[in-house]
């Protein structure tokens, strides 16, 4: 509970920036410099008068107002935003009826869709979404890609300067455009989802915290339009997914596999919410790609322990998900499930049809050298392993890889018999 | 017979240009523009905004697919072209779309520069 008026204010900014500036950004005519620039002004109004003993009622509604006015000012001193200002209507409208006193939903579906244009550059949606949406610093954003802070801002620059220019405009896709842009919008979460996800437990935290950002801004996407099953589908993934990071990696940041990863250590409430949004999505299952990956995660989720998985059912869901997404990748992690339903040889059987597209791709030698082993086939597992280890892209899977290959080498046939 | 002239430069090259050069241009294509209307040969002109505004629009099997940036095909090669009015991106794009074209190459869509 916020003793002092300094609390209030970062407690309402923790959990209301995102909707106080979609808001705003749709009285700024779209202008997203301009509504930031306003809401700072009223952060800084809010510092000087809360304390004085003006703590609002609604503290969220204040800052909305008192950024409105100060953007509308703005406007009309500014030539430029005058015929904007006069293109979006009468002050009083945009200032908003008493109806309007604080964010009204809509907006923030308006905010996540324009940061998501397809008409921007694939890192700047990510970067705008970081920033606007899940309101990080931009110091944190530049950390969360591992690129210097004047690169990330220049990033952002370029992508607001772009909606400003091109005329992007602040809205909500109309229903015949709806396939095209929520792809867009759930590309970029799912994104986010997986660098965060890719981010070992030695990495940056702000990196680790993608996966929380990622499925938030899910969460509210699936509050604001329930009747999209793909959002729900991408959001049971994410927090299936997400239930296993604790068992991921053993104390020296070694990683482990699914098979023997301590099931003990998985978020029991996020697998819960992940099963319940799978089982309600199967009733209006689309088939979508992550209708069908979140329905696999569901199998690993559902298996109390690794040999109580469904792997026959998991291949069956490899093979639906290759009608539609037929890549190498997704076939390699079918030759996987096929392996372990029906045996080493049928996986290997299957990877001959993906040695000239995956010869680059570590994982690919990876389960190539495994099925070798568990066949016997100790000399040829060894040079898969190799290769495995020279692909490695971190420590912690080369370190896993080259155990691999001394368990394989110290029970290897001599070579001279 | 009706021509197009269509004016290719170095965009870092414009931009780095001085000040005094700029207006030099600037006062040159007015005067261009102005003879050109008097000899009563201007259809239409526009300056573009730059290719950081730019928007490529293709559609496959159906759909339509935006990415940021202008066109950059080898094998494809200028071949016709529309100046609309449109309220914002989404409508230039939707346009973009439905041109026959679209289908087989790519619609680049570049807002002109507005003087205002």
């Amino acid at each position: 509970m916020p003793t002092s008026a300094y609390d209030l204010l970062q407690a309402v900014l923790t959990a209301e920036r995102a909707r106080i500036l979609s808001s705003l950004i749709r009285t700024c005519g779209g202008d997203f410099d301009l509504a930031e620039e306003a809401l700072h002004d009223a952060v800084v109004a809010a510092t000087t008068q809360w304390p004085r003993g003006e703590t609002p009622d609604a503290p969220d509604a204040w800052l909305l107002q008192t950024a409105r006015h100060k953007a509308i000012d703005s406007m009309r001193r500014n030539q430029r935003a005058r015929l904007k200002l006069s293109e979006l209507g009468h002050s009083a409208e945009l200032l908003g009826g008493e109806e309007e006193l604080s964010p009204i939903p809509y907006d923030m579906l308006r905010l996540i869709f324009t940061c998501c244009h397809p008409a921007l550059h694939q890192e700047a949606q990510l970067a705008l979404t970081l920033r606007t949406v899940a309101g990080l610093p931009t110091i944190e954003i530049a950390r969360a890609f591992l690129v210097s802070e004047q690169a990330m801002a220049q990033r952002l620059v370029r992508a607001k300067r772009k909606i400003r220019e091109a005329g992007i405009p602040y809205r909500v896709p109309a229903r015949s455009e709806m396939p095209e842009r929520l792809d867009a919008v759930l590309l970029v979460l799912y994104l986010l989802f997986n660098e965060g996800y890719s981010a070992s437990s030695g990495e940056q935290v702000v990196r680790q915290e993608l996966c929380a950002h990622a499925i938030h801004i899910a969460r509210v996407l699936s509050e604001l339009m329930p009747e999209e099953a793909d959002v729900r589908s991408l959001l049971a993934l994410m927090l299936l997914q997400d239930s296993r990071r604790h068992a991921r990696s053993n104390a020296r940041g070694d990683l482990v596999l699914l098979r023997d990863q301590d099931r003990t250590l998985w978020n029991q409430a996020q697998i819960e919410e992940g099963l319940s949004l799978c089982d309600g999505a199967a009733q209006s299952r689309s088939g979508g790609s992550y209708d069908i990956q979140a329905a696999i995660a569901a199998e690993h989720a559902r298996a109390a322990e690794a040999e109580d998985t469904n792997w026959n059912q998991i291949a069956q869901l490899y093979e639906a998900l290759l009608q539609t997404r037929p890549t190498p990748v997704i076939a390699l992690n079918h030759a996987v499930a096929v392996s372990m339903a029906h045996g080493a040889e049928r996986g290997l059987h299957l990877l001959g049809a993906l040695a000239d597209d995956l010869d680059g791709y570590g994982p690919f030698h990876a389960a190539r050298a495994d099925f070798l082993r568990t066949l016997g086939r100790r000399p040829e597992a060894e040079r898969a392993y190799q290769r495995a280890i020279e692909l490695a892209t971190n420590d912690p899977e080369r370190r896993f890889l080259e155990g691999r290959l001394r368990e394989v080498r110290s029970t290897a046939i001599p070579r001279d018999t | 017979m009706n021509y197009l002239l269509l004016i290719y430069e170095d965009e870092k090259a414009l931009h780095a240009r001085d000040e005094k050069t700029r207006n030099q241009v600037f006062q040159e294509y007015g005067a261009f523009t102005a003879s050109v209307r008097d000899g009563g040969q201007f259809v239409a002109g526009d300056a573009l905004q730059p290719t950081s505004t730019a928007t490529s629009v293709r559609v496959r099997d159906g759909k339509t697919i935006t990415t940021d940036g202008p066109f950059a095909e080898t094998k494809e090669q200028l071949g016709g072209f529309y100046l609309v009015s449109a309220k914002d991106l989404d409508e230039a794009i939707s346009l973009a779309a439905r041109i026959p074209s679209a289908r087989f190459g790519t619609i680049e869509v570049r807002p002109i520069w507005n003087y205002e």
